[in-house]
């Protein structure tokens, strides 16, 4: 099991506290002296993914290394309403240099303060790199490729909310299929995003072999702050995408933001897992199945799907993909890790 | 100030950045009445006192639970538990168990001798109780805690009325009722039973009483005329029952013939059965339109009394009586259908239904009496100031949960009227509906059932049928509530707000929303299990 789930407590671990827990089995978002690593008064949008998510890998990073971390930001969103000069929203130290060369910046980082352990001066502080999926799996792929390849002592995190939502909406690689975005046909017959093509860069993570690659969601709070401190249990690179709704770029509704996340996981269609070592060790399992339309339906980019006359076909070609998912990742699998 | 190349300003926090400026609608945290407390009968915040179990703080919960209904022991036993019909969670998978969580509390009370908190300070004032059954030793309770000196008059020779002689043993055993009847008399209540009022104008005078609060019940078993042989053997229901608490059972023959289709007429013939006879229920109508609960009637089937549904006595002989079939006309009323059949028949108990004695009323200027009850307003006052009333003897459904509720209205009626005021009852929160839930969130769980004794046992003794629950599966039961409409705090809003804008106040304190950065977007509120927070308009 991905995160022992504790025995029935009225809500169990499904909710962010509970006061029925002792207090050192409740999530690190539910103590009132969290790091609040992005404090408020940041500009993201109502109701962004992106803010919550990066909230909750910090801080639980923050608490796995006692507070000795460093962050490295990739342009992006989450660099551009966080830190518009001269103010901060991070309370922790953070610096952000490219769009690209994040990866990079986090090992010269990493050596650095190795360097520096190794002779006396400083403590053993962490590095932890993030950004969004353009800067991801789009303009830094090639130093996050060879940050993996060294095996650089760096966390990874990408905030996955498929495109490049800063900038007005355009496609990036991690844009899913028949999804409408600025670039990818927004009009004609068929608009959205084609299919077969884009990367999916936790199986591209895993390929290079790294000690631990994970996904998880703004949906299960529990389980990214499991996978987040235990990504900090490893030396050498890892690399955690966690998915995060934007309500903006795929026209959805505010407070539904933490619910397509869990439709998303529920559908099979972000499948949520861990792996070491390139090895698939354990899978999230999906608890109340859902078709992939109920997914799709809240979100205007895919609205064209649903027209006058529904686009079964292209629905049905989304939902063979979750399928894959549910059976390449164990998904429904209940005896399988 | 020295600052690098190019740098003009002071680094600063975002903080100074008021979003709370972008919203259009802001969060509120309400509380909104759960069905189980809108549906209680004598009005028991169910929720309240579930949160305090949940925790395993059970003389907390019993504390919360009393202030409203003194008998959890009886209640858990013999109320007909309508808030679990109601209960959100049966929608999920089945309705919280609220009954045997209430008589586990009520079970733990008497065995760890919990008591109630103490008396307000002596008012001076004196109220009279006739009737020592569950709404007058309701008021009695309510108006001792009060500061009311509380002197209570029952004709018969124990307390209980109704919940002693109309509930058999299996369902109630007595000292379950005695020690919840002994408590409240602990608290500084007078009890004088064998005290039959007979005027109660002059009782009161002469006892120098400020108010009244009258609950004689329905004690007076109804008859039908059935043309019978000089032998045969007829009696009602309520002195079968009633006569079981003597020293002399009731002689009511081997085959033993029960008319009536309600929970009392279940009652005496699983009574019956109990005594090694042989009972037959003859209903007019059907099993769906007959007015006993379900369970009961299923329960009874178990132990192997008969029932012949559609059917009426049409004459009694001396060892037999004959019956006709019925039918059911499009309206729902039986009509006969001219068959007849005969059944063997020691003795025929009538259960159908029951008369109250109003001869204490007799000459009350303003009392009303209409179709055999007595009439009250909305804060149960008779038609004679000072005088109030409740129970089976006041146009209401009649049960004892219902009887135990009336108790409460009438002594904060009681008490505003001794102090010269009116009660207003606090507005009702608007009811927390299945669609304000987000059930994601709570875990699965299904219900505990209870033991039930074995099958044997009950057709031959008077043990209890139904056995409770023990303190792991009560805190697990109790762990089911939803908590609908009343934060229980788990945190979620708290997390899942992506500025920050939510401040917990610490255990016991819930939260409260920082506006200044709050935008409005709504998360807290779709993903707050319980619906304790709803969406407001700004005024913009």
């Amino acid at each position: 099991m991905p995160l022992q789930p504790v025995k029935f407590y009225q809500t169990g671990t499904f909710t962010v506290g509970n006061r029925l827990l002792a207090p050192e089995e409740r999530s690190v978002q539910a103590n009132m002296e969290r790091t609040n690593s992005l404090n408020s008064g940041h500009r993201a949008c109502q109701g962004c993914g992106e803010a919550l998510g990066a909230r909750y890998a910090i801080d639980a990073a923050m608490t796995a290394t006692k507070g000795q971390l460093v962050a490295v930001n990739a342009t992006g969103c989450l660099e551009v309403f966080s830190t518009p000069y001269p103010e901060t929203s991070w309370q922790i130290p953070w610096i952000h240099s490219l769009f690209g060369n994040t990866a990079a910046v986090a090992t010269g980082i990493a050596a650095a303060i190795k360097v520096k352990h190794a002779k006396g001066q400083g403590k053993d502080v962490r590095v932890v790199a993030q950004g969004g999926d353009g800067g991801t799996t789009d303009i830094g792929f090639g130093c996050l490729s060879g940050m993996f390849e060294r095996n650089d002592d760096v966390l990874y995190i990408c905030y996955d909310n498929g495109g490049y939502m800063n900038t007005g909406v355009q496609r990036s690689s991690a844009t899913p299929p028949a999804a409408r975005t600025a670039t990818t046909m927004p009009l004609g017959p068929e608009p959205g995003n084609p299919f077969g093509q884009g990367k999916f860069m936790p199986a591209l993570a895993m390929a290079h072999e790294i000690p631990y690659v994970a996904t998880a969601t703004v949906a299960d709070l529990r389980d990214l702050e499991y996978k987040v401190k235990k990504a900090m249990s490893f030396r050498g690179a890892r690399y955690i995408q966690i998915h995060v709704p934007c309500p903006l770029g795929w026209g959805a509704a505010s407070k539904d933001t933490i619910l397509l996340s869990r439709l998303a996981k529920e559908s099979g269609t972000f499948p949520v897992f861990e792996a070491e070592y390139g090895e698939l060790t354990s899978s999230s399992k999906i608890r109340r199945l859902v078709p992939v339309e109920e997914y799709l339906k809240p979100q205007k980019r895919f609205a064209h799907l649903f027209g006058k006359t529904p686009a079964v076909e292209t629905i049905a070609r989304l939902q063979a993909l979750a399928d894959r998912n549910i059976r390449r990742y164990k998904l429904l699998d209940k005896e399988a890790n | 100030m020295d600052k690098p190349f190019a740098i003009t300003l002071d680094p600063g926090s975002s903080l100074a950045n008021h979003t709370g400026s972008w919203r259009t609608e802001r969060p509120v945290y309400v509380d909104r009445l759960p069905p189980c407390n809108n549906q209680c009968p004598a009005g028991e915040d169910i929720q309240g006192w579930l949160f305090h179990a949940e925790s395993g703080n059970y003389e907390k919960a019993w504390q919360h639970l009393t202030k409203d209904n003194p008998f959890p022991a009886i209640m858990g036993r013999v109320c007909y538990h309508s808030c679990e019909s109601v209960c959100n969670r049966a929608k999920i998978d089945s309705a919280v168990g609220i009954n045997s969580v209430e008589r586990f509390l009520g079970d733990e009370a008497i065995k760890r001798q919990w008591k109630f908190s103490q008396a307000a300070t002596d008012t001076g004032k004196h109220v009279l109780i006739v009737g020592a059954g569950p709404s007058g030793m309701s008021a009695a309770y309510h108006l001792r805690r009060f500061g009311h000196r509380v002197t209570v008059y029952d004709a018969g020779p124990f307390m209980g009325g109704m919940m002693r002689f109309g509930i058999p043993k299996y369902r109630l055993p007595r000292d379950i009722l005695d020690a919840e009847m002994q408590r409240v008399v602990d608290l500084g209540v007078e009890v004088k039973l064998n005290s039959k009022v007979d005027n109660i104008l002059e009782t009161m005078k002469s006892g120098k009483f400020d108010a009244a609060f009258l609950a004689v019940g329905a004690h007076i078993g109804k008859r039908a005329f059935i043309p019978a042989g000089a032998v045969s053997k007829i009696i009602d229901a309520v002195s079968v029952l009633r006569s079981m608490e003597n020293e002399e059972k009731p002689m009511l023959g081997r085959r033993v013939v029960v008319y009536g289709g309600g929970n009392t007429a279940i009652d005496v013939a699983r009574t019956a059965k109990r005594m090694g006879a042989e009972p037959i229920i003859v209903y007019r109508r059907n099993r769906e339109k007959a007015p006993a609960h379900d369970f009961e009637i299923e329960e009874a089937m178990q132990e192997g009394v008969m029932i012949k549904w559609l059917s009426t006595i049409k004459e009694a002989g001396d060892a037999n009586i004959t019956i006709e079939k019925m039918e059911l006309d499009d309206t729902g009323f039986p009509q006969p259908t001219g068959e007849f059949e005969t059944l063997e028949a020691d003795s025929v108990v009538l259960a159908l239904g029951q008369d109250v004695d109003l001869g204490l009323l007799d000459d009350v200027p303003g009392l009303v009496v209409t179709d055999g009850v007595v009439t009250v307003d909305s804060n149960m006052m008779t038609g004679h100031a000072g005088i109030f009333a409740g129970g089976d003897m006041v146009p209401a459904d009649r049960n004892i949960t219902i009887a135990v509720g009336h108790g409460k209205k009438a002594a904060r009626n009681i008490d505003a009227w001794l102090l010269g005021t009116s009660y207003v009852a606090p507005p009702k929160h608007e009811v927390a509906n299945f669609e304000s839930l987000n059930t994601w969130y709570y875990a699965d769980a299904p219900k505990t059932v209870r033991p039930t004794l074995d099958i044997i046992r009950r057709q031959s003794t008077f043990e209890e049928v139904q056995g409770g629950l023990d303190e792991n599966n009560a805190l697990f039961e109790a762990r089911r509530c939803l908590s609908c409409g009343n934060c229980f705090e788990c945190d979620n809003c708290y997390g899942v707000c992506p500025d920050n804008a939510v401040i917990k106040l610490g255990p016991g304190n819930r939260f409260k929303f920082n506006l200044d950065y709050c935008k409005g977007c709504g998360i807290c509120v779709a993903e707050c299990p319980c619906g304790a927070i709803t969406m407001e308009p700004e005024n913009i």
